[in-house]
């Protein structure tokens, strides 16, 4: 028997498998290609604002922008846009009292879940995003706009340890909200003003560093600047050395009391399904 | 025969197709407002993310000061104008915004058996009243904005206003029929389209010279957002334009609006009769 | 039977689809399209019969035997790529919107009301959707509010409706217009069997109204029940056309002869009939009457053993269109 006639059905398995995940990427694919074109319409208005206005408008250069864009839209999927639906519609129908019956932890359940699902969602679109912006971009003559390496490699270690916080705190955010639907039973508010709150707070309608000195401080302390923002800046160099460290410990600060009152709703909430009888 | 009555006993002129369109309208704000919380709270939140939206257009001209010569209020006339617009446009046209889950399992079977025109009973399948938040805050700031950008106000100006108003309206429209005449042969709306409709909103929203060529070729020619927007409001402005249009051409530029509307309904036509060859 | 109000002659309809493509993957067509070879399926070869005035049609066929093309060339959705079709002097998808004024179509999965609205409501804007004579329309609505007993039910949202109670609102609101012409696509789908004859009565007294009828369906009892004629389809051919008798006469005229016994069944056997199953205190046998007389085989079951009671059906009409559908592919092999 020869090698490719023994190598057959591995090549078979994969076209086949290949050709499957293709079919299903498509959509995703698609939502890709949306957020590249939101990055480049973001970087080109933001490059208008730059040229237009004085140089010392801000200690937040262009080129520290440029980053700070392609990753928000890189890690979008990472972040608390919309509660998990599976998890919001349990809560709300009162099934989760069911869940009970597990021997488990609902809410590390609830918590690991969530993360290990953000994360597949965001990895490859991550990869994808990294590639286009950080290759593409200088091969068709867009170098100005290209996704640069991060400022060093402390602000790299750095980096990675603040972002994976950003994707816990934002776990700990939905859990949160997840485990207030046991009072407000219409999800529908969260639904609609959570995104709003997250977005602008994390800093994707525009960096925080732009926004108004005062307000930025403020925006600045509150948990949905740990979800962007930080990890962002820390990247990009703008925070760095005892400061950055600082922003480091106020994410793991946000998330220690974040997973404290999810876990204090969670239980409250159960007891209260249960006594209700579900 | 008795069953042959149906034709002969029809209304022709009661029953005409804006007065069915408005019935279907008030049916469903009927329906809607069984849920009247939830509506409340639909309409702060839509409200919401147009403000955080603006929000950022202030901020950045806060630090910025301009943005290729536009300050605040005479950006704040572009955005309020594409808001008014598009929200007035996605709570009439909903139907098309929300097509692809009608057509999804055979749905456009139903609107095929029913004898009025497609268009028509697409449109009057869905209405986003909770965009009245979104609209009540672009229309606000589209005031404010006329009210501080210094024009010099005449009665050509007024119309013109009036003119661009629709025109963005009608643009927003026929995005909405082109996004769903797509779906006859895609069947699954692609997020790719909110290029097409949301982020015509967000690039509307600044003036066109902001743009590199060839995304302004897309604003000016392909889906015609910065057409209808930035020619009208710079001649409303009194400002000349960088790119060497005359200042007449923002008198005639709205009407890109209705052509554009009319090849989305060309575009339609031609995916109800794929639709009825191939049946899905 | 009086004039035609149905006419259709070698009609012809192929689909194009993707070689291989189960369907099921979920992946968009568009990349199908472009990954995927295709391959054209024909799901209508010629297809020719007439329909009169006030008849009630069984059509019958398995999953993707052309059943669904044909009504939905028929109500002027869907265009043949060949032959002929007129309804009541109209080609349907010419003249699109006035061939649908005349029709109406009662899908059994798929509702044709508004789903967070009350039933009335529902009827209302239909009134206004087919420009129909207010005077007209509520005489109308009000014979088959009675007709279908749904008073009870007009002041209740859609999305509250069970089943059954859905289904006699979705009649109402497919008659609301007087059609000339029903169609009926699988009316008893997932009914109790209570919902389920009450259905058929209604479709029977429908018919009592002069309204042709075309019933749809995978429920065999139904068309047992209320279609004095049936046409069968199968891979794109009409394979039947004619009553139910008929049906059961060209196909196979076997019957079924179920026997109790008062012991145990030992070991039976007969030389005159096939034992399709013998067990308990019953025996089920199955014979060709023309082989070998009714009476004969009687007499030769109660002389060999100790009968407390028989009993003689036809073939199950369920097992008759199997038998059909094989074959037919027999055939085609």
């Amino acid at each position: 028997m020869t090698l490719a006639l023994r190598l057959a059905p591995y090549r078979g398995v994969l076209r086949a498998r290949w050709r499957e995940t293709l079919q299903y990427r498509l959509a995703a694919l698609a939502g890709f290609g949306t957020q590249c074109y939101w990055g480049l319409l973001r970087l080109m208005i933001l490059a208008a604002f730059y040229q237009s206005g004085p140089a010392d408008a801000t200690d937040f250069s262009f080129a520290h922008a440029v980053p700070y864009v392609w990753l928000g839209q890189a890690l979008l999927s990472l972040f608390p846009f919309r509660l998990d639906a599976d998890l919001a519609d349990s809560v709300r129908t009162g099934s989760v009292a069911s869940e009970l019956l597990r021997p488990i932890d609902l809410y590390s359940y609830w918590f690991w879940r969530m993360a290990a699902w953000r994360l597949a969602q965001a990895a490859p679109r991550c990869l994808l995003m990294v590639v286009v912006a950080a290759v593409i971009l200088p091969l068709v003559g867009l170098d100005e706009w290209a996704l640069t390496g991060p400022a060093g490699g402390a602000a790299a270690g750095m980096y990675l340890l603040a972002t994976a916080l950003a994707l816990l705190l934002g776990v700990a955010v939905t859990a949160v909200l997840i485990s207030l639907m046991f009072w407000t039973v219409s999800s529908e508010g969260a639904r609609y003003i959570l995104p709003a709150i997250v977005w602008f707070g994390g800093g994707l309608v525009i960096p925080l560093p732009l926004l108004p000195d005062g307000l930025a401080a403020v925006l600045g302390y509150l948990p949905f600047a740990g979800l962007m923002d930080i990890p962002f800046r820390i990247y990009v160099g703008h925070l760095a050395g005892a400061e950055a460290l600082a922003r480091l410990a106020l994410q793991v600060g946000w998330l220690v009391l974040l997973v404290l009152l999810g876990r204090l709703l969670l239980a409250r909430g159960l007891r209260r399904v249960v006594i209700l009888g579900g | 025969m008795a069953a042959s009555r149906g034709t002969l006993r029809t209304v022709p002129m009661a029953s005409g197709a804006v007065w069915l369109y408005l019935r279907f309208a008030a049916t469903h704000f009927r329906a809607q407002m069984q849920y009247p919380g939830a509506l409340a709270l639909q309409i702060i939140g839509s409200a919401l993310f147009t403000a955080i939206e603006f929000a950022g257009v202030w901020a950045l001209l806060n630090r910025f000061g301009n943005v290729r010569g536009w300050e605040l209020a005479e950006v704040a006339v572009l955005y309020g104008l594409v808001m008014v617009g598009f929200s007035a446009a996605e709570a009439t046209g909903r139907g098309f915004d929300t097509f692809h889950r009608q057509v999804r399992g055979g749905g456009f079977d139903r609107v095929l058996l029913r004898p009025r025109h497609t268009v028509l009973q697409v449109a009057g399948a869905d209405f986003a009243f909770h965009r009245a938040g979104r609209w009540l805050h672009g229309a606000a700031i589209l005031v404010w904005g006329l009210c501080n950008a210094g024009i010099a106000w005449n009665p050509a100006r007024v119309i013109l206003l009036a003119e661009t108003i629709a025109g963005v309206t009608v643009l927003f429209l026929g995005v909405f029929v082109a996004v769903a005449a797509v779906t006859f042969w895609t069947v699954q709306s692609l997020e790719l389209f909110a290029i097409v409709s949301n982020g015509s909103v967000d690039a509307g929203s600044y003036p066109a010279t902001v743009y590199r060529r060839f995304m302004r070729h897309f604003l000016f020619y392909l889906v015609p957002i910065g057409t209808v927007t930035y020619f009208p409001v710079a001649a409303l402005l009194g400002r000349p334009d960088p790119l060497g249009t005359p200042p007449w051409f923002g008198w005639i530029a709205p009407a890109a609006a209705p052509l554009f509307l009319a090849a989305a309904l060309l575009l339609w036509r031609l995916g109800t009769r794929h639709y009825s060859s191939t049946g899905s | 039977m009086s004039e035609p109000l149905i006419e259709v002659a070698g009609l012809t309809k192929r689909f194009r689809v993707s070689a291989g493509g189960s369907g099921t993957t979920g992946g968009s067509r568009t990349l199908r399209a472009l990954v995927a070879r295709r391959k054209v399926v024909t799901a209508l070869d010629e297809v020719s019969f007439r329909i009169g005035a006030g008849e009630l049609v069984g059509y019958i066929g398995p999953n993707g035997a052309g059943k669904s093309t044909t009504v939905k060339i028929l109500s002027g959705i869907l265009v043949p790529d060949a032959g002929r079709c007129v309804v009541a002097g109209r080609v349907p998808w010419r003249e699109r919107v006035a061939h649908v004024a005349t029709i109406g179509v009662v899908f059994g999965q798929r509702s044709q009301l508004w789903w967070d609205l009350p039933v009335i409501e529902s009827f209302d804007l239909l009134r206004d959707i087919y420009r129909l004579q207010p005077a007209a329309y509520r005489e109308t609505r009000d014979e088959l509010i009675e007709l279908l007993a749904i008073a009870p039910l007009l002041a209740v949202p859609v999305r509250q409706l069970s089943l059954g109670q859905r289904m006699r609102c979705e009649l109402a609101a497919a008659l609301l217009h007087r059609p000339r012409l029903l169609f009926l696509d699988e009316p008893t789908i997932g009914l109790d069997a209570v919902a389920k004859l009450a259905v058929r009565d209604i479709i029977r007294r429908l018919q009592g109204r002069g309204v042709t009828t075309i019933l749809t369906t995978h429920d065999l009892d139904d068309v047992e029940a209320l279609c004095p004629r049936v046409l069968v389809i199968g891979a794109g051919s009409i394979l039947f056309d004619g009553s139910v008798a008929d049906l059961r006469a060209g196909v196979d005229r076997e019957r079924i002869l179920t026997v109790d016994l008062e012991h145990e069944v030992g070991s039976f056997a007969t030389s005159s009939a096939t034992v399709v199953s013998a067990a308990g205190r019953r025996v089920v046998l199955r014979y060709d009457p023309t082989r070998i007389p009714t009476p004969r085989i009687i007499e030769e079951v109660a002389r060999d053993n100790d009968v407390r009671d028989l009993y003689i059906e036809p073939q199950p009409i369920d097992e008759l269109v199997a038998r059909l559908y094989r074959n037919l592919e027999l055939e085609e092999a």
